[in-house]
């Protein structure tokens, strides 16, 4: 019997995890990873010659990290592991990968999607300035080049990686010249029921949190942001603190973000059904083993964002439910402990969402100028426009209207506020508007790149 | 939604050519209810290429092709915005001496009908396209071709049918079609009946199901024509480019991107889906990058094709039914019935309004798959 072909797309912690269920299991998968190391976003590795120590890469994470990438070091000799290749498409039963120019089509057996998240952007006046940068984005710089985005740089918008990235950015010596929370401090309050289900993660995220009023930090919640100033570049912010006083802060960066978004398009191309999660967020359909269409499986934040340890888990639970299906036999004990610890973790992230809830209704009131689509300069007004005059009330039909998500990101970046112009615009529920639909690729591809 | 209308013409499909009826029956006066099963204009008339040429199109195409063209002019007289149509030029290459000398045959075809080409050999066709390869060793130019936004063409032929009083149903697929005495009487899967005295059948690549319900049957096929745009790039490309025997078509917009298409994905009317083969993609991108080697710089950011109805004799089916009197068909164009929609609007306003056309249409009859 010629052993069954499996893929993994990703190699963060959903997909390392993924791939040693499937070694243990005398498998070997072939694993794509955009990439030149393992790791994901959060244990995303420097490149070559950048050596610092993982305690000040990944602080807390630590040990995490150093431990996913030993186990993905010793998975090595049992994996076709591919780094620096682009999964593209989804197609005819295989993955479509480009790698410096070379396209393959990988025919697949089984193909475990582990794509992961990005930020969730929310764009505001002056947001497209050189020196605006989202959370993750700063952090990529830090993590990846060792560098600072700013020496003053604001932090707003929402979420625990508001205070992660503050803190790192502080940690590497550079000036927090304020963090801005859009939620409020009783937000966190009704979190606490949800928040103590993972006690150690919560309070890591109260350290962060203290660690800013010990550098003395301005720090205000509750917060609108109302734009970011400058001519050529970032010069500071104004926004609208909790009792209602605008106020302005000088900076030469700011770092923004409200959460994170999962990297759907691949398990959109895969045949994947959606899901509306009642809060912006459509999610592709998963069964608890990450069963997505048949023969392909999903896991971790690319089906809903739960964080670095239930990716791990997910990971494993994805590969041991392929093992399962190609006949291996995987101890119920086993998936039993796995889904005793996902769900504590899901309570944990359901207080989260209390604890820094997204402000929906700031796209819905950004003033018609601001540019909602950077890939396309399409304005907030330009999707009005053909919301209330052209008769667009399908996030699909508006794009097609006014070019609001048909750039190089395909609307990866401005999707999500698009769906809420949209929708405020059209008095309709966000659910209403729909989604935007992907097509391949799923990143731009080069034009010169040939099949061998 | 449920109950029953009554109305002079009901109308199956709201893309291009089911629209522009519609417009041109509501000026006359003429009461129409229009059915579409998704939303007007999200077919083929929404997704296609988006290239306004006459040249190159069958023979018995012309007469209607030149009698359309000013209506692109006037865009904005007709449904209220210009649709971006651009009178950019069509170039059509040759790749070889076989191609050219199709050129020339065509050329001089195309002239006695009307439609003035001018042949250009390489090396005049690299002075004056300083972008194209050293491939192409002639070509055929069209000045007065061009291109529009196929995306917005549709919905604003809807939005002025609608405002001259045109009813137009979203969301509405008929699926049931009576014919008595009086006239006809489609119900759709949602409940709603229209009675009218015409019907006009637009259903793109659906309408052989349509002309089914009548024992008309047609040798119709569907297509899915594969498309492909890049991130923006300095606008260098003016005219549209087509090449003889049709493997790829290229257009550059006026923001930068690099339009174009070849190749055929897979198409499934029953589920509405249709579906890009990867391996087309990369080929036609190849041919492009050999007739314009600057392209070879430039990312494909999204890739996508659509549903066409393509007749075995690649010519539409125009006209009045041969089986039921008040029944006008207008489907099957095969890949190019973007820059015909909208004059096949205006024929058929005229025959269901005047009982004749002065386009010459025989050719279309769909009497000529019987026997
Ligand atoms: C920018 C950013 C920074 C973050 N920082 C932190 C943090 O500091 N602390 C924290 O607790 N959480 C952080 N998170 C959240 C954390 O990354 C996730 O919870 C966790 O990494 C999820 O693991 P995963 O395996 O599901 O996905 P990821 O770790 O995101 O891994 C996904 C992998 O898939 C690869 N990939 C995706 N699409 C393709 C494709 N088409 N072709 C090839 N490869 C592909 C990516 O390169 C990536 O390596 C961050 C998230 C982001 C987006
Ligand atoms: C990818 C692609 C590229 C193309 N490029 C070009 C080009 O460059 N130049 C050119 O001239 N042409 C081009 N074409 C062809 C051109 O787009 C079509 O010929 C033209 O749009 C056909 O218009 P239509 O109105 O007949 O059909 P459609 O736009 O397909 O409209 C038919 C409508 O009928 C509806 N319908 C079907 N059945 C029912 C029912 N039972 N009840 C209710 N509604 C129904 C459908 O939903 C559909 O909206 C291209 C086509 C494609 C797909």
């Amino acid at each position: 019997m010629s052993e069954a072909r499996i893929v993994i797309v990703g190699a963060g912690p959903a997909g390392v995890r993924a791939a040693e269920a499937l070694v243990n299991h005398g498998l070997a998968p072939i694993v794509i990873d955009e990439a030149p190391a393992a790791g994901g976003q959060i244990y995303r590795r420097p490149p070559a010659g950048f050596a610092r120590p993982a305690r000040v890469l990944y602080g807390f994470e630590a040990a995490k990290a150093q431990r996913l990438h030993a186990a993905f070091e010793a998975l090595r000799p049992r994996l076709d592991y591919r780094p620096d290749t682009l999964a593209w498409n989804v197609s005819e039963g295989s993955l479509w990968t480009q790698r410096s120019g070379t396209i393959e089509r990988i025919p697949f057996d089984r193909l475990i999607l582990c794509t992961g998240a990005m930020d969730r952007v929310i764009p505001l006046p002056g947001w497209t300035l050189p020196g605006a940068f989202t959370l993750g984005g700063a952090q990529v710089a830090l993590k990846a080049q060792g560098c600072a985005v700013g020496r003053r740089t604001v932090f707003f918008g929402t979420g625990p990686l508001l205070y992660l990235v503050a803190h790192q950015i502080a940690a590497a010596g550079a000036t927090v010249a304020a963090v801005l929370d859009t939620s409020r401090a009783r937000d966190s309050w009704h979190a606490l029921a949800g928040l103590v289900a993972v006690p150690t993660t919560a309070l890591k995220g109260a350290w962060y949190q203290l660690d800013l009023v010990l550098r003395r930090t301005p720090w205000h919640r509750g917060i609108r942001p109302l734009a970011v100033m400058g001519r050529d570049r970032v010069e500071g912010v104004r926004f609208r603190d909790a009792n209602g006083t605008e106020r302005e802060i000088a900076c030469d960066a700011v770092a923004f973000g409200y959460g994170l978004k999962p990297e759907t398009q691949l398990a959109e191309l895969a045949g994947a059904a959606f899901a509306y999660d009642g809060a912006g967020l459509w999610l592709p359909r998963v069964d608890p083993a990450g069963r997505l269409a048949p023969n392909v499986y999903a896991a971790g934040d690319g089906c809903g964002i739960l964080g670095a340890d239930a990716a791990e888990l997910a990971g494993r639970r994805a590969g041991l439910a392929v093992a399962a299906d190609l006949g291996r036999t995987v101890p119920p004990r086993e998936i039993a402990g796995i889904e005793r610890r996902r769900s504590a973790i899901r309570a944990f992230r359901a207080g989260l969402e209390v604890a820094f809830p997204t402000p929906t209704e700031l796209a819905a009131t950004l003033p018609d100028a601001t540019i909602l689509c950077r890939c396309e300069g399409a304005t907030v007004g330009a999707l009005r426009t053909v919301a209330n005059h052209k008769d667009a009330g399908e996030i699909n039909q508006a794009k097609a209207l006014c070019r609001v998500g048909m750039g190089r990101c395909q609307g990866r970046v401005c999707g999500f506020a698009a769906c809420q112009v949209l929708a405020a615009a059209r008095g309709v529920s966000v659910e209403a508007v729909g989604r935007l639909r992907a097509q391949a690729p799923v990143k731009p591809l080069p034009l010169a790149a040939r099949l061998p | 939604m449920t109950g029953t209308m009554a109305t002079d013409v009901c109308i199956i499909g709201g893309g291009i050519a089911g629209c522009s009826a519609a417009l041109h029956l509501a000026k006359r006066g003429i009461s129409v209810v229009l059915l579409e099963k998704g939303r007007i204009g999200a077919q083929a008339s929404g997704v296609n290429f988006g290239g306004v040429r006459r040249q190159g199109r069958h023979l018995a195409e012309i007469p209607l092709a030149l009698r359309g063209r000013p209506m692109w002019d006037r865009m904005v007289d007709l449904v209220g915005e210009d649709c971006e149509f651009r009178a950019t030029g069509h170039l059509r290459l040759a790749r070889d001496p076989a191609d050219m000398a199709a050129l020339e045959t065509y050329a001089r075809d195309a002239g006695a009908l009307g439609l003035d080409l001018e042949l250009i050999g390489g090396n005049e066709l690299r002075r004056r396209f300083p972008w194209l390869s050293e491939v192409p060793v002639g070509a055929s130019w069209c000045p007065g071709d061009g291109q529009a936004n196929p995306r917005v063409v549709g919905p604003a032929f809807g939005r002025a049918a609608r405002a001259a009083g045109a009813d137009l149903r979203e969301g509405e697929e008929a699926a049931t079609f009576e014919r008595d005495g009086k006239g006809f009487r489609i119900a759709t899967t949602s409940g709603l009946a229209i009675t009218s005295r015409a019907l006009v059948n637009t259903a793109g690549a659906w309408a052989g199901r349509v002309a089914g319900h009548f024992d008309e049957p047609v040798p119709i096929h569907s297509i899915a024509p594969q498309m492909v745009v890049t991130e923006p790039s300095p606008h260098v490309i003016g005219p549209v480019l087509g090449i003889v025997g049709g493997a790829l078509y290229l257009r550059q917009i006026e923001r930068g991107n690099v339009i174009f298409g070849g190749g055929d994905g897979l198409a499934d009317i029953a589920t509405t889906r249709s579906t890009v083969l990867p391996r087309n993609t990369v080929e036609v991108g190849a041919l492009a990058c050999r007739l314009i080697p600057h392209l070879a710089r430039l990312n494909v950011i999204r890739v996508w094709t659509g549903i066409e109805g393509e007749m075995a004799d690649v010519i539409p089916v125009i006209g009045p039914s041969r089986t039921t009197p008040g029944l006008f068909h207008a489907f099957g164009f095969s890949g190019h019935g973007f820059q015909l929609g909208p004059i096949v609007g205006v024929i058929l306003a005229e025959l269901i309004a005047d009982g004749t056309t002065p386009s010459p249409i025989a050719p279309f009859d769909i009497g000529r798959f019987v026997g």
